[in-house]
């Protein structure tokens, strides 16, 4: 994962930090970019979500014959209806706040999606789904690029990533974007208190307001200074937040309390981004057992989005909200010796939110060997629709931006209509 | 303070931690920067021994609680390793011990998972001479081939317990091979994405099948339990595994490792791992690796630089010493448009800060915490690929906490900040430049000095008593070493 620091020194750090503006002038800056009060919220589900456990294919038995102790028995999934050709999909019994979403009709399932030659590295994965580029994955992140198109300067807390590290995804050359994992953490410490204090501020905006331009890469950190500095006060706002249900107290959970009192608060943030961790599961995946590994990943992700959808819907905002999941590959078809399964190829996202068009988008793979849905020898799911179709949907009709461009290409694909 | 030469400031941000005032006093005069060079390079890997000073006066402290178990406690093993950083006579030793920690990085956590708290400290970290079954931890490992032959390394890594646990090794087995380990080793340890196939993937699974541990537990009591590599003849497959590069170059199937009979199925292992090894992709990736580690992040790796040092790691049969004395000594390291190209790690900055502010009173338990926030977790790394380099750590909130650390530090380093200010304090000019000499801060661009000046200066005259400097100097140092400028190597 080389984090395109070659692309970033080329394509200009010192533009970069042309767009920046004073701290005073921001809140201003962030109302008059706030006419639309619609927020996406990416989920990623690191380390390669296994689909086929997720969304499950129960009446295909090669399902089972493959998977003969991490499938998910018929009897215990839930029965969402079937896809298009009629095949009938179930979650996993966990997931049981998404099936009430997905009953009201506000949460899509896209399968199968992915892109032709599937890598199954992470992280070339990951940064082909960041970028929306397999022939440069080096590049500017798709979100990234959305936000470069909004009018400069771009107020710094028009992007929050809830992880430490900025993801590619949100990477730009233009607009930085703040990672606040912790918003009760996110205060400032000077050795002297009172006056002196504010001496040390004042001081620290003077160093951070130097931008050589001979100095591209000490200008992109002077520029994360000031970021930190111009949002210290707004961020703090999001920690006195109450929200009207109980999140859990999970990493992700907790990152979706900090999104919806972001939100509440109209701090002006149009993209954020949370993620958590443990999909790579190559060993004792415990799809079934009561605390299996697999199983608790799908009640941390049940119990963490189902509350904040529920904030959202109780504050009346689900209507300006959407989430959109992705992983970097589904999981291999057999399970291996170690009760666990290998990287594979095609995903499974998921939409959700107060306007989305809910329903089974793309079908369901046949799962017997030699079916022109599979690849790599029949190991592997092949991907139907493309990653950046499900994109560009979100690009152009939530986002209000053109989708071509931010691609570099036409995804559309209009029967996608979830949102 | 006085200056060091700029290259021996440069290669002691780079190979070292940072300047301690030890190295200083030792170094400040009679040496050549070669003789310098030579004394990072040259360790005895077994007998350097820092540990012997921890909890002694005249070192930074560690936060010990009731007892000091660095072999089983993960958070004492990490105040043990950064003990060692900021004060192992061999400080090239640690780095590359940091160095390869990252490179085939390994996290406590799943090794947690599989065998507890205290037995995956063990894995990582015991120190054989303390531990009851004289297991070597990972780490260990690491310090002892940190400048050896690569390809002994990477055998070395692959029968490690720690290893065997994190990529699922341990799983792999006949009929059934686990990918993980044989992936990681081609995509991460040696050749890199592009010089190999996914069928590579899967004929490296089918060769390490068998490659396992044997874990004895000798007792009831906890931290007794051997775990030892252990070859399982009867789980490896013994038919032949293709390849899309040479095994064997010379061979008359030199992309072909041979149907070989259970009993000496351990050899197809030591046969892939020696070709990649020795690898010529794998030689240039060490070397664009060594570029961005030791020379610059913010220029491409240097042809000439990348070309020479492959030539060194492959015509010194991957023995890493001959490698890091061409990096060392190359133009390009050399070269001063080089300096400060390098974002630092949380934990090179922290340790950095440490050297060069002070770190008598405080203790390495305090920086656990703002190396989380920054980003770091020594013995947990993000992922099988390591930490990222480059601009990734320089996140609002990742800036904030080294900032922050900055304060923390210089607040308990205060009094001591004021004592050594005192033969500066005459004028502001004097502070700032007694600050940034501390420091090794390259010369400031004048907007710079003149917020520096003007911090000294604020609210009032400057007097240079010590209330002022109590109060600035820690202002000072806590400003400069949150700066930009201080973030890079």
């Amino acid at each position: 994962m080389t984090f395109t620091r070659r692309e970033f020194i080329k394509g200009g750090v010192s533009a970069f930090t042309i767009g920046f503006a004073a701290p005073a002038f921001l809140s201003d800056l962030a109302v008059a970019q706030g006419s639309s009060r619609r927020s996406l919220v990416v989920l990623y589900l690191s380390g390669g979500n296994d689909a086929l456990s997720m969304l499950v294919p129960y009446t295909d038995s090669f399902y089972y014959s493959r998977r003969p102790t991490l499938a998910v028995p018929a009897g215990s999934v839930l029965q969402i209806g079937g896809d298009s050709t009629g095949k009938p999909l179930g979650l996993h019994p966990r997931l049981t706040t998404l099936r009430q979403i997905y009953d009201q009709g506000r949460l899509a399932f896209v399968q199968r999606t992915g892109y032709a030659n599937s890598s199954r590295s992470h992280f070339l994965g990951t940064d082909i789904w960041s970028t929306a580029n397999p022939g440069n994955t080096t590049g500017d992140g798709w979100l990234g690029r959305y936000l470069e198109t909004l009018p400069s300067p771009v107020d710094p807390l028009t992007g929050w990533s809830t992880v430490r590290e900025l993801p590619h995804t949100l990477k730009a050359d233009r607009v930085s974007v703040p990672s606040i994992p912790s918003v009760a953490g996110y205060a400032l410490q000077s050795p002297n208190t009172g006056i002196e204090g504010t001496y040390s501020r004042a001081g620290l905006e003077a160093f951070a307001s130097h931008l050589p331009p001979e100095r591209p890469h000490l200008s992109f950190v002077n520029t994360s200074i000031q970021a930190a500095l111009a949002t210290l006060d707004r961020v703090g706002t999001v920690a006195t937040y109450v929200p009207t249900v109980a999140y859990p107290t999970s990493g992700l959970g907790q990152a979706f309390r900090a999104v919806a009192g972001a939100i509440v608060r109209g701090i002006g943030t149009k993209v954020f981004w949370v993620q958590t961790g443990g999909f790579d599961t190559h060993a004792s995946q415990g799809v079934n057992q009561a605390n299996g590994a697999y199983a608790n990943l799908m009640g941390t992700v049940n119990a963490a989005v189902g509350a904040f959808y529920a904030d959202m819907l109780n504050q009346g905002l689900i209507d300006d909200t959407l989430i959109l999941q992705f992983s970097e590959f589904g999981r291999r078809i057999n399970e291996n010796a170690s009760s666990g399964t290998d990287h594979g190829a095609a995903a499974v996202m998921m939409a959700l939110g107060g306007t989305v068009q809910g329903g089974l988008f793309g079908t369901a793979p046949s799962l017997n060997p030699g079916s022109d849905t599979l690849e790599n020898n029949s190991n592997d799911v092949r991907f139907e629709t493309d990653f950046r179709s499900v994109y560009a949907q979100v690009i152009d009709n939530w986002l209000g931006a053109n989708s071509v461009d931010i691609l570099g290409g036409d995804f559309r694909k209009p029967s996608l209509s979830f949102i | 303070m006085a200056r060091m030469a700029p290259f021996v400031e440069h290669l002691f941000r780079r190979a070292a931690f940072g300047l301690s005032p030890v190295e200083r006093d030792r170094f400040a005069r009679g040496y050549s920067d070669r003789q310098i060079i030579d004394s990072l390079l040259v360790f005895d890997a077994g007998a350097t021994d820092v540990d012997g000073a921890i909890g002694t006066p005249g070192h930074v402290g560690v936060t010990i609680g009731a007892r000091f178990t660095p072999n089983t406690n993960i958070n004492q093993a990490r105040q043990r390793w950064l003990f060692r950083m900021v004060h192992s006579p061999a400080p090239l030793q640690e780095r590359m011990a940091l160095i390869w920690h990252h490179h085939f990085a390994t996290a406590q956590s799943k090794i947690a998972g599989v065998y507890g708290g205290a037995d995956s400290t063990r894995l990582l970290a015991a120190k054989p001479s303390e531990d009851p079954t004289g297991h070597r931890g990972q780490i260990e490992l690491f310090r002892q081939y940190a400048l050896g032959r690569f390809e002994d390394l990477l055998v070395e890594v692959a029968k490690d317990p720690a290893m065997l646990v994190w990529l699922d090794g341990r799983l792999n087995v006949k009929g059934t091979p686990q990918e993980n380990f044989g992936r990681e080793l081609m995509e991460l340890f040696t050749v890199g994405v592009g010089f190999h196939t996914e069928e590579d993937v899967y004929a490296a699974a089918r060769v390490f099948t068998g490659w396992n541990l044997r874990r004895t537990n000798r007792g009831d009591e906890a931290g007794t339990a051997s775990y030892e590599f252990n070859y399982r003849a009867a789980q490896h497959e013994t038919g032949p595994k293709e390849f899309s590069f040479a095994i064997y170059p010379s061979g008359p199937t030199p992309n072909r490792i041979p149907a070989r009979s259970a009993a000496d199925g351990l050899q197809d292992g030591l046969d892939l791992i020696h070709a990649l090894a020795v690898h010529p992709e794998t030689a240039r990736r060490m070397a664009r690796r060594l570029w961005t580690w030791f020379v610059s992040e913010t220029a491409p790796p240097d042809e000439a630089f990348v070309a020479s040092i492959a030539r060194v790691y492959l015509d010194g049969g991957t023995q890493m010493r001959p490698v890091l004395r061409a990096v060392l000594t190359s133009p390009q390291f050399g070269d001063e448009r080089n300096f400060h190209q390098r974002y630092s790690w949380p934990v090179e900055y922290a340790v950095r800060t440490l050297k060069e502010v002070g770190y008598l009173g405080f203790s390495v338990g305090d920086l656990l915490t703002p190396l989380l926030n920054m980003g770091q977790q020594l013995f947990e790394p993000p992922d099988v690929n390591g930490w990222a380099l480059g601009p990734g750590w320089f996140s609002t909130s990742a800036m904030l906490s080294r900032m922050n650390f900055a304060s923390q530090l210089a607040t308990n380093q205060r009094v001591a900040l004021r004592d050594a200010a005192r033969a500066h304090a005459a004028t502001p000019e004097a502070l700032v430049d007694f600050v940034h000499d501390t420091l090794t801060l390259p010369d400031p661009p004048p907007p710079h000095y003149q917020a520096a000046l003007d911090y000294v200066r604020a609210g009032g005259a400057w007097t240079g008593s010590d209330a002022q400097l109590l109060a600035r100097s820690a202002g000072l140092f806590h400003l400069l070493a949150g700066s930009a400028e201080y973030q890079f190597l």
